[in-house]
């Protein structure tokens, strides 16, 4: 089933600080809470309005700087359907996975979306659709498919020690 | 072919005589690091439904982010942590005392050459440049680590950086590292492993080490190391620790890229607003007015660094718009600091004296900026809103630029003083 949603376009480097301000990140354990802090330093008007299913689309290193999980975590809470960029920060990369917030990496694709706009993103084919150009991206490595098809880390790790899978 | 040192200790993780590049490994850690954000792991942790933390003696856990705790909120924090340390008789624990963790690992000896170190911190690499394998994880995966002991990791590629010529008078590692920054760009080195190496890099303290491979998460890495050698077994025997293992990259490892640097001619720099790979030479930005001077951080808050600021300092006063705040990177560097006097001269020139800790760089507590504010910082980042307000502005640069921006009240290039 695609993501289907409309388009919040960002430029490179999209900081976790400006995803999620470092002043909240202790302070702030509620996820409704995260969420209406999300993308705060970047875009104030996006946690206002930001709808289920809506798509954020950034240019290089999206999610660089701390490891805080929130940054993920505000993102997935918010609605937030997939991020596609040209590439992502490796912390951020992971955490997104561990959360379950679908991930694509698909440089080809970010000059081509304008910001505003509605596209679709079909993950288990590896497709992103702009108006009926379709730009092709390379799958997750299977071991960490694994962790998106459950929904993140922790309820993989919980049905893999269910099935003795890995031992606790 | 040969493995780098990143492929050895991944290998031996993962039970595996060798690795390659891009494989995907289920790896077995050596050390796990948390911090204050150990109670949202805890949390996570429960609701994997494992009662026990596998191998306690594998975590260690400093509070360090925003201590003493600045609010309640903050100390219920602390508390939740204290309680968990206590139960699961995780003994490396470390609390308000010590300083920053990536100080006090090293110090402590829970980061030694050879190792296999994940944290739940994006600087987690500094461990780095005493020859381990230190990336940065998050903190699911953390609870993860709790449960099950193990985490999975991608083999990264390696750039490998030789740096020639000698640092000259007033420029320092940081300045190299941003200058490498700079250059590479924020991304430069994503998911790369990068290895310091050459001339330069063996007469380098393994302070300064420290500072290059704590600032290489800033390029994206997933990890950067120093080989050990003789200066890392001297700083870990100065530190009663005797345990070696030196492991290095093979000479045929399979090596992405290969960047020669010559530093002979390297100026001091800054990483100006917003971002980290913003660098330019100090003199472009000498003159900008300034209100806060920062020394301290995980990235160069130790003592060779104080002694930078403190040899600027010296005699001088702090200009009276600005306030300079010390934080030592540990409790051992700000005794160190005390007993030779580099405090004092600090104080006498007006700083104020701060705990060891990470301070107000991620924006907690004890010098947060107002909006307009500009601050110069011997820390790591300079993201908008970082320290603060999202109107202010925060300058990256050496100790010896930090401190005598402090002294003039605005943007000074240190070799000036």
């Amino acid at each position: 089933m695609p993501i289907r949603g409309k388009v919040w376009k960002y430029g490179d480097d999209v900081n976790t600080d400006v995803i999620f301000p470092g002043k909240y990140t202790y302070t702030i354990t509620d996820r409704k809470e995260m969420a209406a802090h999300a993308l705060e330093d970047l875009d104030p008007s996006f946690a206002k309005s930001v709808r289920p299913g809506d798509i954020i689309v950034a240019g290089r290193n999206f999610g660089c700087g701390s490891s805080r999980e929130q940054a993920a975590s505000c993102l997935k809470e918010a609605g937030v359907g997939a991020v596609v960029a040209a590439s992502f920060a490796r912390i951020f990369f992971r955490n997104a996975i561990n959360e379950g917030l679908p991930l694509v990496e698909c440089p080809a694709a970010i000059p081509a979306i304008e910001n505003g706009t509605e596209i679709s993103v079909d993950l288990e084919n590896g497709v992103v659709d702009v108006h009926g150009k379709t730009f092709p991206f390379p799958g997750l490595p299977e071991s960490v498919m694994g962790i998106v098809r459950e929904g993140g880390l922790i309820p993989y790790t919980r049905k893999m020690i269910a099935q003795r899978k890995i031992a606790p | 072919m040969g493995l780098t040192l990143t492929q050895k200790i991944l290998a031996r993780g993962a039970g595996k005589k060798s690795v390659s590049v891009s494989e995907i490994v289920d790896v077995t850690p050596d050390v796990v690091l948390s911090h204050d954000n150990t109670s949202a792991i805890v949390s996570t942790f429960r609701k994997i439904g494992v009662d026990r933390v596998d191998r306690p003696d594998r975590h260690v856990i400093v509070l360090d982010h925003c201590v003493p705790a600045a609010s309640e909120k903050y100390a219920q924090n602390h508390k939740d942590v204290r309680e968990f340390v206590a139960a699961q008789g995780i003994v490396n624990f470390y609390d308000v005392n010590h300083g920053v963790c990536h100080q006090v690992l090293p110090e402590h000896g829970h980061a030694l050459p050879g190792q296999l170190i994940v944290g739940s911190d994006s600087h987690t690499t500094t461990y780095g440049a005493l020859g381990a394998f230190a990336a940065g994880i998050g903190r699911s995966e953390t609870a993860v680590i709790m449960a099950t002991g193990k985490i999975w990791l991608r083999v990264p590629e390696t750039m490998r950086v030789v740096v020639t010529g000698q640092l000259p008078p007033g420029v320092f590692a940081k300045d190299f590292i941003l200058r490498l920054i700079g250059d590479l760009g924020a991304d430069g080195g994503l998911y790369q492993a990068v290895e310091f190496t050459g001339p330069t890099i063996a007469n380098m303290d393994v302070d300064d080490r420290m500072t290059l491979c704590n600032m290489t998460a800033e390029m994206g890495a997933k990890n950067g190391y120093v080989a050990a050698d003789d200066r890392t077994e001297a700083w870990l025997r100065e530190r009663g620790v005797s345990a070696m293992q030196r492991i290095a990259s093979d000479p045929d490892a399979e090596i992405a890229r290969t960047l020669p640097y010559d530093v002979s001619e390297l100026v001091p720099q800054v990483a100006a607003p917003h971002t980290v790979d913003n660098v330019h030479p100090v003199t472009e930005h000498a003159g900008t007015k300034i209100h806060q001077a920062l020394l301290g951080t995980c990235t160069n808050g130790r003592l060779r660094d104080l002694h930078q600021a403190a040899d600027i300092v010296r005699g001088k006063k702090i200009h009276p718009s600005v306030r300079m705040l010390v934080f030592p990177a540990s409790v051992d560097v700000y005794r160190a600091a005390m007993a030779d006097g580099t405090l004092m001269t600090l104080s006498e020139a007006g700083a104020v004296l701060m705990n060891p800790g990470c301070g107000p760089c991620l924006g907690a507590h004890e010098g947060i900026l107002a909006p307009g504010e500009v601050c110069i910082s011997t820390a790591n980042r300079n993201f908008r809103g970082r320290m603060g307000s999202r109107d202010a502005s925060v300058y990256l640069a050496s100790p010896a630029t930090v401190a005598a921006s402090a002294i003039a009240g605005e943007i000074t290039d240190p070799r000036t003083l």
